[in-house]
Order: structure tokens, then sequence, then C-alpha cells
């Protein structure tokens, strides 16, 4: 496998490279579609080939066999769960002696010996293990999370790292998601088009039980398991915290949720039901992950290549959503960037600011008030660390007085960014002191 | 790509001033919003917060100390610990006393709509309070948490009454023994 990391066309010429015949076609002329400033040919092979991947999370089955299938060598792949039995049945890389393993390492080894050429480089964690460092290396991020909160993660993390001044700093972020018949995919491009943060709205929030009904009336299995996860942990194991990927974990809440339901007369909780309820885990359906992360992969071809129009080129369309429940609909549209986003919004990207770092905090802020675009009147203000000071709530107040008087150099690092509010204004103030 | 950056750099024509060689730490979106939204508590005369760490705006106490109705005289500590999916997830919210009332379990959760099925990322934590401070002043027998609790107050509005007071001193309701939260 070592001669195939990604340098050169190891397939090429010769009988492999048939495999890529009507790859080839598109990569080797002119169509109607393609940007006239693009060259095809050699140089179009290779930079695909080249082009370095990232793909993470619960689509990876699909999206590895797809990129590599795609032309893709170098793909990076990131992802923390082990193979369980229930996933052998659409999670058509791994087999029934791989569980318990890695799924990132099962995946990457199959696709590399299925696909000859292909480099996979798994990576068995979060993604938030990884910084902006890491991130830094692929030319496209390719996405089937499971959650918000990892989606709204590496969003922020991207739109972070784009440097006004490289270029390469902009990693565009191909996004998939399904919730069973239905799904989406999307293109962004950090801080240029609309972000998932600005795109928050799309999702529905997750549907709640009140948990009076938890407490007193449960009705289904999945109630049992919620007042077991929700209510007797905190009574039982409040000293622990609870950690959604310890089986023994699960399998304390799903012998307690056992017992409530056979209390209640409730059939169905099982152990797979429970660590479901408690990741959150939307039931998957095989198909609808196959057609968005063929949808994702298609795209990122299209961007690395530049074969063809793709989606999310900044004022064109950027989401597509599939709905397959009530027959079958797609939509894809433009969804537009907020200005007000707390990530990517205009008012949200850290200005750089000259300031003294010999001005006191107090100092810093009567500047700021003289400032024509800011003009503050009681500003509150923070680094990522810290609570530099509050006008709000009193007692935050008198806690952060004491920084009023201190020299900035002893309250940030230079190039620390700062955000600054100020209940006369909706607005929020993001600056990032360079000291002089 | 090269395309897509040349178009951007048309968008702004925005001084780049060289920024310094720290490490960037970036403010979260939870920060970010939870900081508006503590600008716009209205605590009034019966509301404080305590910030045990002030670096750390995402975990706090409240305390509401009611000024009229039958809970008048207690002072009511709730605990709040907010995530970094906030506002998308509601904040945690528990009352950290052993107290009697029907919205309220011996372990402190709390039933209140907004903090769970009804939850929206455009609601703020001032309507959480207001929301908290509202089931001191009208305890619903309709959600019980406490099933004993909202029994009392449908089946007899004055014992329940004569209970709270009871409770809020410190003393026996039934088999349980209540934390003493008088001011
Ligand atoms: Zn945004």
């Amino acid at each position: 496998m070592d001669e195939a990391t990604g340098t050169g066309l190891p397939n090429r010429p010769g009988a492999q490279r048939m495999r890529w015949k009507y790859l080839d076609n598109i990569l080797t002329r002119h169509g109607p579609f393609t940007d006239p400033d693009w060259e095809p040919g050699e140089a179009a092979i290779e930079g695909l080939a080249r082009a370095k991947l990232l793909g993470a999370g619960g689509l990876g089955c699909e999206i590895l066999k797809n990129l590599a299938l795609s032309g893709f060598q170098d793909i990076h792949v990131i992802d923390m769960d082990t193979i369980d039995v229930s996933n052998l049945n659409r999670q058509f890389l791994f087999r029934q002696a791989d569980v318990g393993k890695y799924k990132a390492e099962v995946a990457a080894k199959f696709v590399e010996k299925r696909v000859k050429g292909v480099k996979i480089t798994p990576y068995c964690g979060k993604i938030q293990d990884k910084d902006e460092e890491y991130y830094k290396q692929f030319a496209i991020i390719v996405c089937g999370l499971d959650s918000i909160e990892a989606r709204r993660w590496i969003n922020a993390t991207l739109v972070g790292m784009v440097d006004d001044q490289d270029p390469d700093s902009m990693k565009p972020l191909i996004d998939g998601g399904t919730e069973g018949f239905k799904g989406q995919a999307r293109v962004i491009f950090p801080t240029m088009t609309s972000c998932i943060e600005c795109q928050l709205d799309m999702h529905a929030p997750r549907a709640a039980v009140p948990l009076c009904t938890l407490a007193t009336i449960p009705r289904q299995p999945q109630h049992c398991i919620e007042w077991a996860h929700i209510i007797a942990w905190e009574e039982e194991r409040k000293d622990i915290t609870l950690d959604n990927d310890d089986p023994e974990h699960i399998t304390w809440l799903y012998q307690k949720a056992l017992t409530r339901a056979q209390e209640f007369n409730i059939p169905g909780v099982t152990y797979s039901m429970t660590q479901g309820v408690v990741k959150n885990i939307i039931p998957a359906i095989a198909s609808t992950n196959a057609i968005v992360a063929a949808s994702c992969c298609n795209e990122a071809f299209k961007l690395a290549t530049s074969t063809n129009p793709f989606l999310g080129f900044p004022g064109t369309d950027n989401y597509m959503m599939y709905t397959g429940d009530e027959s079958i609909y797609t939509y894809t549209f433009q969804h537009m960037k907020k200005s007000d986003c707390p990530v990517c919004g205009d008012d949200n990207i850290a200005r750089p600011l000259q300031v003294d770092s010999d001005f006191t905090l107090q100092e810093f802020l009567d500047s700021l008030a003289e400032r024509p675009e800011a003009q503050l009147k009681k500003p509150s203000i923070r680094s990522q660390e810290k609570s530099l000071y509050y006008q709000f709530p009193p007692d935050l107040r008198e806690q952060t007085r004491p920084n009023l008087s201190k020299k900035l150099y002893e309250l940030v690092q230079n190039g620390e960014e700062v955000v600054i509010t100020d209940p006369a204004f909706p607005l929020t103030f993001k600056y990032k002191l360079v000291f002089k | 790509m090269l395309k897509i950056w040349s178009m951007k750099q048309k968008q702004q024509q925005d001084e780049a001033a060289a920024t310094g060689g720290a490490k960037k730490k970036k403010v979260t979106a939870a920060q970010l919003r939870v900081q508006k939204d503590l600008s716009e508590l209205s605590l009034g005369s019966t509301m404080k917060t305590n910030f045990p760490n002030p670096d750390d705006i995402l975990n706090f106490t409240l305390t509401i100390e009611p000024d009229e109705g039958m809970y008048k005289g207690g002072r009511f500590i709730f605990d709040f610990k907010i995530n970094q999916n906030f506002p998308h997830d509601p904040p945690k919210v528990k009352c950290t006393q052993k107290i009697y009332h029907p919205n309220i379990d011996l372990e402190g959760n709390v039933c209140l709509n907004i903090l769970r099925e009804d939850w929206k990322p455009v609601l703020n934590l001032n309507a959480v309070i207001v929301g908290l401070q509202f089931l001191f002043l009208e305890p619903n027998a309709s959600d019980p948490l406490n099933k004993d609790a909202a029994e009392d107050l449908k089946a007899n509005r004055e014992g329940f009454k004569r209970n709270v007071r009871l409770s809020l001193g410190g003393g026996n309701v039934g088999k349980q023994t209540f934390d003493r939260v008088l001011k």
C-alpha cells in the first residue's frame, strides 16, 4: 500500500486504470458546464488524487466508499465509535468478526484493500480532539456527524480558522445529515456563505417528553429509559458523571429502565434502545444515508476538480433537502448568511484593534466609547477564558470590578479575542487585541 | 478554489492588520449568548445570582425570595448549568434544597415546560427565571413531580398552605423531612 501515498498515479497506465475510465472521461475533456478556466487532463487527474480529504462521523461507510471510488487517494477519517452488532445491517464495511473494533480502523483497512491506490488514515476519537493545525492540512471536509453539537463545533472551528491573508485557510465544509426518510446536503464556505450556525433553525428541536410524564405516568418504553437517564441516575449515582460511551453506564440505565417498565407493564425496553435514547440517536435508514452521502461526495468531487458547477458556490444555491417520507421531494435553495450569526456574522468576525497594552481595562473601555462604530455606554467584556468586566448582574459586577484597574497585558494575550456587548445594542463587538 | 478566494478578497476591503502570535482562543457561541442574556435579566428585588467562578458564566446559582404567595419568606436556591450547545439545548436547572412543592421533586428536578419540551432557542434566561418565580406564586397540581404535594394541593388548599409553612421551617410533611429554607 505504501507506494500509493497519494503522490503520482500508481494505477496508471495499464489495465488497472480501466477502473477509472468513466471518471477519466469527465476529467480529460471540456463539458458544457465546465469552468472555461479549467484545464482538463493529466493535471486534473493528479489534482484529484492529491487532494487530502477528511470524512467524519456517522455516514462514514458510505462517504469513505464514495470518496475512494470518486478517485480521491488521500483520505482521512475520524470516528469515535466502535462497531456494534446492530450496525452490520447497513454499515457494509463491517463484518461479524469486527464487532467491538473501531469503525474508523476497520473501514480504512477494508476500503484500502478494495480500492487499490487509496490511502486512508483513520483516527479513532472525537473531532473535538483535533485542533486547527490538524484541520489545516485538508482541502475539503466532508461530515456526516450525528449530533448538532458536533456540527456546530466543526463549523465554528472552520470559520475561526479563516485567515484573510491565506487562501489556504478557508476549508469548504460539506455536511450531510439524515433523519429517517429525510436528509440534507449542504456546502459551506466558511465566512463567505451561510454556515451551520446561520442554519440552526433548519433543525427541528428534539422532541422532549414533559418531566412529569416521565416521573408519574410513563406510557412508552422510551419514557422509562428517559426516567432512568434523567431521574434515577441523579438519585442514585449523582457523583458519577454519566458517560454515554461507557457500556457499564448504559447497562445500568438499561436495567433501571427495564425494572420500571415492568412495574408499569410496558414492553419493549432493550439495550440498544437505551443506547439510542440516551445518545439521542435518530434511527438511520440505510438508503437515505446512501442518497445523502452520495450527494455530498459528488459535490466533493466537483469542488476538487472544477469539472462542473457545485452546490454552495457563493451567491448560488447551497442547501439540498431531500424529503422521502411523503412520496418524494427534493428542493435546492440558497440559505442566506445571517449578518447577526454568532459564528460567522459580519458583526462577529473579530476585527483587529491596535491597543496600548499599558492601558487599564477602564481606559480601554473608555476609549471604546469614543470609537464611532462602538459608542458603548454600558459595555460588558470577556475573553474566552476570563470574564473581564460585567455590568450585570450585580454579583458578577462586584467580582469583575477589580479588573478595571488592571493593565491589558495582565488580562489578555497579544492577539487574543474579546467580545463586548452592551444592552443598548443588539450587536456584539468582537475585537482581536493587537498590542502596539 | 482560488476563484472563490478572490471573490472573498473582493468582498472585504477591510484592512487586515497583523495579529500577535497568541493561540487564537475564541469566545464560544454559548458564552456569547449567555453574556447577552445576563445583561437582559430582570432580577428585581426578589432574585439574585451568584457566580462561584466569575470567569465561568455558564455555571451559577439563582436565589429566589418570593415576596408574595404561600412561599413568601423562603429562600430558594437553583443551580444553573449551561452547556456549549446553548441556546439549542435549554439550561439545566435544579433546586439545591429539598423542598415541598408539587412541581419540584425531592431531588430538586423542576417541572417547567420551557426547561424541556417547550424550550426554543429564542427563549432566554430571563424567561426561565420568570418561569421559576411563577412556580412559587402558582404551584400547579396538574403537572406533578412531587405527587404527594400535588395531591395535598388538589385535596385541600388550606392544608397544603400549612404544609408549605411547615416545610419551609425544616419540618416534616408526611414521611419527609424538608430543608429549612427560611430567610
Ligand atoms: Zn453563520
